[in-house]
């Protein structure tokens, strides 16, 4: 891998430091932001409403069924009538359930979701009513980690509403849900942390900006790769829905809400498919860039004014049909095998994979020397290690035990000692003198104590043979 | 440099969130609601961080310490439930009254200090973020305090090798963990899916009316075990699959078989045990006091 990586490096990066492309918002007035927040909110709202009907129909269309089709047009409007249902449902809220939490987690989680979009970008500077803006709400120089920030803050509407509502089920969905933020995201963050190192920003317009001769997913592929596994635990899709796997938790953190507050969480979800369908197109993707064959037309002419909205939403949905595709692909995990995928795959491999990245940006940036120079040395190496690994022995599976035949010495080396293997415990002796006391099975009195005594030969002295005291 | 007004309203909104919550960590309750202030604190100081020109401290306060951090705090809080709350029996004695006078004393210290402070302008604000802030923290922490970076960094993996040695306990037995569990289940050969639901390819869907299975007999299973034992199951003759009965009886009927006993030997109907006949659906046929369920009604069904 790393081998490709520098191979493709030394023609692909112009610069380690991003060429200055942040976005300029200079011109900015209170009313383009006020236009802009209220085009992303309407952006989401619509994409949830569209996403809903979408995975339906192309779940049903996987599954050689349908989908909804009956209400307008291929069934466009099933997903109004899906909320309209869910806003005039009866709202009911637990009698036992912590009131106060139990109403704040939902939104919680519907905020925190709404916020990721700000530092998107959505397209170069254009022109909206005479002011040149670029089509972004607002950037800075650590905006990825806060997109982190605000995904883990809204991880806590899920881990609180499932606490709240004093049950069962919700709990067990929302310790689920802890422990996967907890082992995803250091994932999710490693993979980010290469793209930070090629474009040197963390910046989302900076990071777009380096993107302009090569897409990182081609040198960062498995970054990306990483990337794309976190994200879906992330959002906690299949096949990593364990928080509210409905085979196993009835609804998980969700079970106990209704109506409105349930419409809450859903929306929620769906939003934060979108926002990390965003980030990957952002970091990954080129962002608002053209695809390779369209940058070539009229000079890049549709990269510049409203074209590249069209290339950014067109990649989005890109990443929404994968996630469709991936429900209608895999089965759930299981949850040791999720713990264990995430912590003995994820996690390691994204760190070595950090480690190579770091290398070689280091070696380019600092050392001075070619990348092509090392080329040689570094396929050698790999090599050399390949050819190492083929050494090492496979893994015998451990032998059980043979049972052991000596008798059990409870203070075997003056400590007191569990059974080895194969041992048993002897009765205790307030088991032995309390079947001495009933008279209704004498046949049991004695037995494998009494044995293990007579072959012991220094039975009084053991405290296993202890005499019952008083 | 004197803040700005945005920055000073920023201050005096977050302020008092910042003290309420902080007093609701010492008052609240329960666990899980002090743990929630201290969340609040610490998303509002964030804020406080961006606010003064320090977005990477704010932005990685949030992403450590209320990401991470608290949130395994939570993760240990949430297992204690709702409804349970800290006691407040004092174990160690005269612990509260030590409790107020240290507090009294860290009062008055701290009163004395902040009152004689002075507050001159800030400055080096402009230098220290003139690379970018997130470019000037790196070279502060990589340039001026690698050294010490590198001891923490050494400290830490050891505190986590620690851990994991202290915590380390050497296996006796084969642990047995989910995927065992599985294997037994399916070694042991018992049912490995759900019950069907009652009702289910039936032509009723109440909850006393058996599923069917493929072959159109009735499933007692999917009736709820409640319902079983009260008598209370709608009559399995009455919901069998009439019209693979009569496929059958057809096909039976070309082949010149006539008779209901040929035709429920094809179907393996023949109950043995014939039930009443059924009732509609809803209603009761069994008992209509309550029974007691406890643990005598599970070896009644068992032993039947």
């Amino acid at each position: 891998m790393t081998a490709t990586l520098a191979a493709v490096l030394p023609t692909a990066l112009p610069a380690a430091a991003a060429d200055g492309g942040a976005a300029d918002f200079s011109q900015d007035v209170f009313w383009v932001w006020l236009l802009k927040a209220v085009g992303i909110l309407v952006f989401l709202l619509t994409s949830v409403l569209i996403a809903i009907w979408f995975e339906r129909r192309v779940v049903g269309r996987m599954q050689l069924r349908p989908g909804p089709n009956v209400h307008g047009p291929f069934g466009l409007f099933q997903s109004l009538a899906d909320a309209m249902k869910l806003l005039l449902k009866e709202d009911v809220t637990v009698k036992a359930a912590d009131k106060l939490v139990y109403l704040v987690a939902p939104f919680i989680a519907v905020f925190c979701s709404l916020l990721t979009m700000a530092v998107i970008p959505f397209g170069p500077e254009v022109s909206i009513f005479g002011v040149v803006t670029p089509l972004q709400l607002t950037d800075f120089p650590v905006a990825v980690l806060y997109i982190l920030a605000c995904a883990s803050v809204g991880v806590y509407g899920i881990v609180l509403g499932g606490w709240s509502s004093n049950s069962t089920y919700p709990l067990l969905g929302a310790v689920r849900s802890t422990a996967q933020v907890i082992s995803y995201e250091l994932a999710m963050g490693l993979s980010l942390v290469s793209v930070f190192i090629l474009a040197g920003s963390m910046s989302t317009s900076e990071i777009v900006a380096s993107q302009t001769t090569i897409w990182w997913l081609i040198p960062l592929a498995p970054a990306f790769v990483i990337y794309v596994i976190s994200m879906v635990g992330e959002t906690n899709r299949l096949p990593f829905d364990l928080p509210e796997a409905e085979g196993e938790l009835v609804g998980g953190y969700t079970t106990e809400y209704s109506s409105m507050k349930f419409a809450w969480f859903f929306l929620a979800e769906y939003i934060n498919m979108l926002n990390v369908s965003a980030v990957a197109t952002t970091l990954f993707f080129g962002g608002w860039r053209a695809p390779w064959p369209l940058s070539w037309i009229g000079d890049g002419v549709l990269n510049t004014g409203w074209w590249p909205l069209l290339w950014f939403v067109a990649k989005v949905w890109l990443f929404m049909f994968l996630f469709v595709w991936i429900r209608g692909t895999l089965l759930r995990f299981r949850y040791d095998q999720f713990m264990k995928f995430g912590w003995k795959v994820l996690i390691p491999s994204a760190l070595v994979w950090l480690v190579c990245v770091a290398v070689v940006q280091g070696v380019r940036q600092f050392g001075g020397a070619d990348v092509m120079a090392m080329l040689p040395w570094l396929g050698g190496a790999i090599l050399v290690i390949v050819a190492l690994s083929f050494l090492i022995p496979e893994k015998k599976p451990v032998p059980e035990p043979a049972p052991s035949d000596e008798p059990f010495d409870a203070f075997a080396g003056g400590f007191p000692v569990p059974p080895l293997p194969g041992q048993s415990l002897p009765p205790s002796p307030r088991a032995l003198r309390r079947e001495a006391q009933s008279p209704a099975s004498p046949a049991l009195v004695g037995g494998p104590a009494a044995d293990d005594g007579a072959a012991d030969g220094d039975a009084p002295e053991s405290p296993t043979q202890e005499v019952p005291r008083g | 440099m004197t803040p700005s007004t945005a920055e000073t309203v920023l201050f005096w909104v977050l302020a008092p969130i910042m003290v309420l919550a902080a007093s609701g960590l010492l008052f609240a309750r329960k666990a899980v609601h002090a743990a929630l202030c201290v969340i609040t604190v610490m998303i509002s100081l964030a804020f406080l961080y961006v606010a003064q020109e320090a977005p990477f401290l704010g932005v990685v306060q949030v992403v450590v310490y209320t990401g991470a951090v608290m949130m395994l705090f939570l993760f240990v809080l949430m297992l204690v439930g709702v409804d349970a709350s800290d006691s407040l029996v004092e174990t160690l004695r005269a612990q509260r009254w030590v409790g107020w006078l240290a507090a009294l004393g860290l009062g008055v210290v701290l009163v004395g200090v902040v009152g004689r402070a002075t507050y001159p302008d800030a400055v080096g604000l402009a230098e220290a973020n003139a690379p970018g802030n997130p470019t000037g923290v790196a070279r502060i922490i990589f340039g001026q305090h690698v050294f010490g970076l590198e001891v923490v960094g050494a400290l830490l993996v050891t505190a986590a090798l620690g851990a994991l040695v202290l915590t380390h306990r050497q296996r006796l037995k084969p642990l047995v963990k989910q995927p065992e569990r599985a294997a037994a289940r399916v070694a042991a050969g018992g049912r490995l899916t759900p019950l069907p639901a009652p009702g289910v390819y039936a032509r009723h869907n109440a909850m006393d009316v058996p599923a069917l299975d493929p072959d159109g007999n009735p499933i007692d299973e999917s009736v709820p075990r409640v319902l079983r034992i009260r008598g209370q199951e709608a009559g399995t003759a009455e919901y069998r699959a009439d019209t693979y009965r009569r496929a059958v009886t057809a096909v039976l009927a070309e082949r010149g078989v006539v008779g209901d006993g040929e035709v429920d030997a094809a179907l393996g109907t023949v109950e043995d045990d014939p039930r009443p006949a059924a009732a509609p659906p809803g209603t009761t046929t069994g008992p209509t006091a309550d029974i007691d369920l406890g643990g005598g009604s599970t070896r009644t069904e068992t032993e039947r």
